[in-house]
């Protein structure tokens, strides 16, 4: 019954492996050389927002405490000119069974499997998700495969990963770690054949809908604490779910005019399959290694059509670097008195600067916090970053170097969110879908799919495209 | 107990001596352990590909160096470190691997003090006004 096992014979059978272990038929949704009907495949795979609601209550997932950050607020308008300072709430997503808004995610891919009678359900991350969906396995009697990148060629792992693998454990989860590379991926397949669990992929139209009540809970929760719907929101910006889930929930609490501005740590330079690279970094996601691929090609992860499509959906985008977020992870528990895990403390950092800029009568909404413990803990992260060769000291935050130089800034007025250029990424993203489309004329149907996908217009897709070709 | 193979954490008593590259070291004290015991909890290891094997797209610093794997489960028969074993995981799956360690310790911890963040809420206060005193700045 095994077919051969090599890693090109296992790659080649991938669309197989995968059609199986999603089943979902993406080629029902194509409508052109690179288009596809993405609301279409949506609303007929995913589930309503009130389907998801109660999916939800189920398992315990949502509705967690919408936090104002008071001394934040205060301390931001201390440092802000007159007038400015918005007011800072946090969702507080930590609160979720297992501890980070990932919960949301899974609770839909998990029910979805039991519904369809799998028996089991893998995932492969090293992040929070897979304690997710050991968690939402466990409370729907389904087991679970997860498959980590942990360890670096000398055995060593980040602490944070080394701690979500202990979380996943402890949910009754059978736990692969494996070394770095992205041949992950291979052995995830092998798996999913080997089994026939489910794929509790990131990027399936219900685990990206799962998301999609946060957004939601956002929009209604701040109305009523404030009188008023969110003027930005700041998300996490990894894969894409975060920012799509949390875009098209907010729409759907009527909140029309929120800026949703995506935020991720800047880890430029560093390389993300590298094994010299791998525990020079201090965070495993929320970051740019994921935040710009994804923004500029999202049909890149284990789906064909991925259902995480940021660039759809963000307003702004910005980068924090890794001292600031320690910073505020400190702040935070000191001035709030809530400790949470510092990756889920990549936009909290955004938001202190960008509340300085808006308006006090204003409203800036953190979209979520994550739990923290041994490991995840900046003392844990920075003690580690010390062993591999890190400088780690205080000063301007424009000093941090991702891999070398980890800079807690002196003074909350140092903290920045640099702005990405969203145009130059509309740009990358039209270049890569060139390239996939790879010869085949664009129909008119491409063209304005490009547009939607990029948030952006007809002319500029086609003004850009005239640009790259006659660049040739 | 015996030979725990740590996973390369903070505070190595050693000071800071690693396993080299070669995995043939992570069973460092093979033989100085007794047998372990058919349905001890354990963690074996196994390479997946080897140098030369890994993916096209992977850097030059990741080709030279297997993709391996560590699993946990329970030991099927009596072995001792460094042995080729099978375990029954969790799931009662079986998988195959060399014998790496038994009953290993999670070796993550909350690290040390930093001292690069220990006056950050003493410096927040200060700006804020001090607790205890100041007006509510929030409304």
């Amino acid at each position: 019954m095994i077919a051969g096992t090599s890693y090109a014979e296992v790659m080649s059978r991938r669309q197989d492996i995968m059609k199986s272990a999603v089943g979902i038929d993406y080629e029902k949704f194509r409508t052109g050389a690179i288009a596809f009907d993405y609301e279409a495949m949506m609303d007929e795979v995913g589930y309503t927002l009130e389907e998801i609601h109660a999916i939800q209550e189920e398992t315990n997932v949502g509705r967690t405490p919408l936090v104002e950050l008071r001394n934040i607020t205060g301390l931001v308008r201390r440092i802000s000119d007159p007038g400015k300072g918005a007011r800072i709430f946090a969702k507080d997503e930590s609160a979720n069974p297992s501890g980070s808004f990932k919960d949301r995610r899974a609770s839909v891919s998990v029910c979805y499997a039991k519904a369809k009678g799998y028996p089991g359900v893998i995932a492969a991350t090293s992040g929070n998700y897979g304690a997710a969906v050991a968690s939402q396995a466990a409370k729907r009697g389904l087991q679970c495969i997860i498959v980590q990148e942990t360890y670096d060629s000398r055995g060593l792992g980040q602490p944070e990963i080394i701690e979500k693998g202990r979380a996943c454990e402890a949910y009754g989860a059978e736990v692969h770690q494996l070394t770095v590379g992205p041949e992950l991926f291979y052995v995830f397949l092998r798996l999913l054949e080997e089994t026939g669990f489910f794929n509790a992929s990131l990027y399936t139209p219900f685990s990206v809908a799962g998301i999609e009540t946060l957004g939601y809970e956002v929009g209604a929760e701040t109305l009523r604490a404030t009188g008023r719907y969110p003027d930005a929101v700041i998300v996490t910006h990894a894969g894409g779910g975060n920012v799509t889930g949390t875009a098209r929930g907010l729409r759907k609490a009527g909140s029309r005019h929120a800026e949703v501005i995506a935020a991720s740590v800047d880890l430029s330079g560093l390389h993300m399959a590298s094994d010299t690279d791998f525990n020079r970094k201090s965070f495993t996601t929320g970051h740019t290694g994921f935040g710009i691929p994804f923004a500029t090609w999202p049909d890149r992860a284990d789906v064909p059509r991925n259902a995480a499509r940021p660039l759809r959906y963000m307003d702004r985008y910005v980068t924090v670097t890794q001292g600031e977020v320690f910073y505020v992870t400190e702040m935070l528990a000191k001035l709030e008195g809530m400790e949470r895990g510092p990756a889920g403390n990549t936009s909290l950092a955004a938001a202190i600067a960008i509340a300085r800029e808006m308006e006090r009568g204003q409203v800036v909404v953190v979209q979520e916090t994550e739990y923290t413990g041994a490991g995840k803990h900046p003392y844990a992260q920075l003690s580690f970053a010390r062993e591999m060769g890190i400088e780690v000291r205080r000063g301007d935050p424009g000093d941090n170097v991702p891999g070398k130089r980890i800079v807690i800034p002196e003074h909350p007025s140092q903290i920045r969110a640099r702005e990405l250029s969203l145009p130059d990424i509309r740009k990358s993203y039209i270049r890569n879908a060139l390239a996939h489309a790879a010869g085949q004329t664009l129909s008119e149907e491409d063209i304005r799919f490009l547009a939607k996908d990029t948030n952006s217009s007809v002319g500029f897709v086609e003004a850009t495209i005239h640009e790259l070709t006659r660049a040739i | 107990m015996g030979v725990n193979r740590e996973m390369g954490m903070m505070n190595d008593e050693r000071g800071g001596q690693r396993a080299n590259a070669q995995s043939e070291s992570w069973y460092a004290g093979v033989g100085d352990h007794g047998p372990a015991r058919t349905g001890d909890y354990v963690e074996i290891h196994s390479v997946i590909l080897s140098p030369g094997e890994r993916a096209p797209q992977v850097p030059e610093d990741t080709q030279k160096v297997p993709l391996e794997l560590r699993v946990k489960g329970f030991l099927d028969r009596d072995a001792c470190l460094g042995d080729e074993v099978t375990i029954t995981t969790v799931l009662g799956r079986k998988v195959a691997g060399r014998l790496l360690a038994v009953n290993p310790a999670y070796p993550h911890n909350f690290g040390k003090p930093v001292p690069e963040l220990l006056h950050v809420g003493e410096e927040l206060w200060r700006l804020l006004g001090a607790r205890g005193g100041g007006g509510d700045e929030t409304s």
